[in-house]
């Protein structure tokens, strides 16, 4: 189980542009949870995701994986229980380096590098064989450059790297929002598959409602830094995109509410 | 050009051409404009020159003078990576600093070795003029540190290496500390860099504090220059094309040199000048092609 508790982070504390991006924002993932997470435009969720990796530190709040408070570990070393995809297809793979060199950087995530061969004979069949599962034909072309890639392959190429080595934890931030519709709603399919198939603990921000709908066993709503909506189970299954609109605009209002008693 | 000439400039390629590679794998692989180079290729002849004269082996000299770089080298990496000084300022602090330890290694700005023992004494048993030997000794030289580079680029620690040059967010997502590697392979780059100094001093016969003025740029030519040659597809290509590219640019410059054009000729003090040029063509080179093919 992960636990996150008062989690709150500010951008430029004590400027006038200081930003309180996530204001005691607590959470428990049970294993096996799949969120999705949905809120407006600097509700906090890439910020969310980041401070849970470890990018961004913490002003206030603990977080604990499986009981191990790691709030104080750096990005690098938390990386040995999370899998990461980014929302730039050009952020999870190395453009220079070949597609076997960048699932091998990947198979060796949380584990110390040493001086043997970066690229090893024998994971090229296990690589082959991940590959395979894409149906893009990737499989015959390990030795071909990331770089010259579609955005969708290689975005799905980072899907695979990212759950190469089983994560504790699978972060998945807008990783569909810079794709192509038919992309898209390929690479969110292989997601469904590779998270149901290996049971896995993921957290998927998305913008589509419809997305956060059909995805997962649990949702939450974000908004200035808070979850101000959480279902989970039949519950969640019994939401329409009509219920989350009205969610939606229920914030809004009560903001305008807020404004209107302020002027 | 005559024969000694072209042997002289060979000699000089292999030499500098450690130095480039060294330059390669800090301006290519990690991405960091190192300028640190300019003062660890003296910092590795003057440790080199004083170990020399203090009776020591010619090769512990050679290894003494390669730490030190590696030290240089790590010390621009810390001020970059912990103390987040931009990396070309950081490496021209260490540069400067590196102006003064040299002076007070060599407890002055010169050290001559004349009649010491160094690594091409042993050569000397072969029988063969030493002339004609030593650019092979260099060669071999050259070609095992370029070997061994090329290894350690397809090692795991490597591959994290070549990634962090390329992109640091997914390596570190990916569980690689990107502080620790920057600060081995600036030292890296600087352990080369010196050790090539450590073999100039010890081919000369001389170490002098300021012997590392225009290193930086002569790397990036013969990094360049070894690129337009032999081109950089793969790791091992584009390691081999920077020795390449350093003798080639050696040979240019010992036939600019030799130029006569009717009674100016150029001096060895305007090859900054000349190699700065070559350098901002090389670089602008690609902009230029674009824009007139447009």
């Amino acid at each position: 189980m992960i636990r996150a508790a008062g989690l709150n982070k500010y951008f430029h504390r004590g400027s006038v542009n200081e930003v309180h991006s996530i204001r005691d924002l607590s959470i428990d993932i049970d294993q096996g949870d799949f969120i999705t997470i949905i809120g407006s435009n600097g509700a906090g969720k890439s910020t969310f995701l980041s401070c849970l990796a470890g990018t961004h530190a913490l002003d206030a709040g603990t977080i604990a994986v499986g009981g191990t408070d790691v709030t104080r570990w750096p990005e690098h070393r938390r990386a040995r229980f999370i899998g990461r995809v980014f929302q730039d297809p050009l952020m999870g793979t190395c453009a220079g380096g070949s597609i076997a060199q960048n699932m091998a950087l990947a198979l060796r995530r949380g584990q110390r590098r040493g001086l043997s061969r970066g690229v090893k004979p024998a994971d090229r069949e296990l690589f082959r064989e991940r590959l395979k599962v894409l149906g893009l034909g990737l499989e015959d072309r390990l030795q071909d450059r990331a770089g010259l890639l579609s955005g969708g392959q290689r975005q799905a190429l980072t899907m695979v790297m990212a759950t190469l080595v089983r994560p504790e934890l699978l972060l998945l931030d807008e990783h569909t929002a810079a794709l192509d519709p038919k992309t898209a709603a390929q690479i969110l399919a292989l997601t469904e598959n590779i998270v149901t198939a290996g049971g896995l603990t993921t957290l998927m921000v998305t913008h589509n409602m419809q997305q956060a709908l059909a995805l997962g066993n649990r949702l939450i709503m974000m908004h200035r830094g808070r979850i101000i909506f959480d279902v989970r189970g039949q519950e969640k299954a019994a939401l329409t995109v009509e219920d989350l609109l009205q969610k939606f605009h229920g914030q809004e209002d009560a903001e305008i509410s807020d404004r209107m008693l302020l002027g | 050009m005559n024969l000694y000439a072209l042997l002289g400039a060979l000699e000089q390629g292999f030499l500098y051409g450690i130095m480039a590679l060294g330059v390669y794998l800090t301006f290519r692989i990690l991405d960091f404009p190192d300028l640190t180079v300019d003062g660890s290729l003296p910092l590795g002849a003057s440790v080199s020159a004083v170990t020399i004269t203090a009776g020591h082996s010619p090769y512990l000299a050679l290894a003494l003078a390669t730490a030190a770089g590696f030290a240089a080298g790590a010390v621009t990496a810390l001020l970059n990576t912990k103390l987040k000084i931009l990396h070309l300022l950081a490496s021209i602090l260490t540069m400067i600093s590196l102006y003064s330890i040299n002076i007070r290694i060599m407890g002055g700005p010169n050290v001559a070795l004349l009649g010491t023992p160094s690594v091409l004494t042993d050569l000397e048993g072969l029988g063969l003029p030493l002339f004609q030997v030593t650019p092979v000794f260099f060669l071999l030289v050259a070609a095992a540190v370029t070997a061994a580079l090329i290894w350690f680029l397809h090692t795991e620690y490597g591959q994290a290496m070549l990634a962090t040059g390329d992109n640091r967010q997914m390596i570190t997502a990916l569980g690689v500390n990107t502080d620790n590697v920057i600060i081995f392979g600036v030292g890296l780059s600087n352990a080369l860099v010196a050790f090539s100094g450590a073999l100039i001093a010890q081919n000369q016969g001389a170490a002098d504090v300021n012997m590392g003025v225009g290193t930086i740029v002569a790397g990036l030519a013969s990094v360049i220059l070894g690129e337009t040659i032999c081109g950089k597809a793969t790791i091992a290509r584009a390691c081999i094309a920077v020795i390449v590219g350093s003798v080639a640019y050696r040979t240019a410059i010992a036939l600019a040199l030799g130029l006569d054009l009717g009674g100016f000729s150029f001096t060895p003090s305007d090859l900054n000048l000349i190699t700065a040029f070559l350098v901002i063509i090389a670089l602008s080179l690609p902009m230029l092609k674009r824009r007139f093919a447009r």
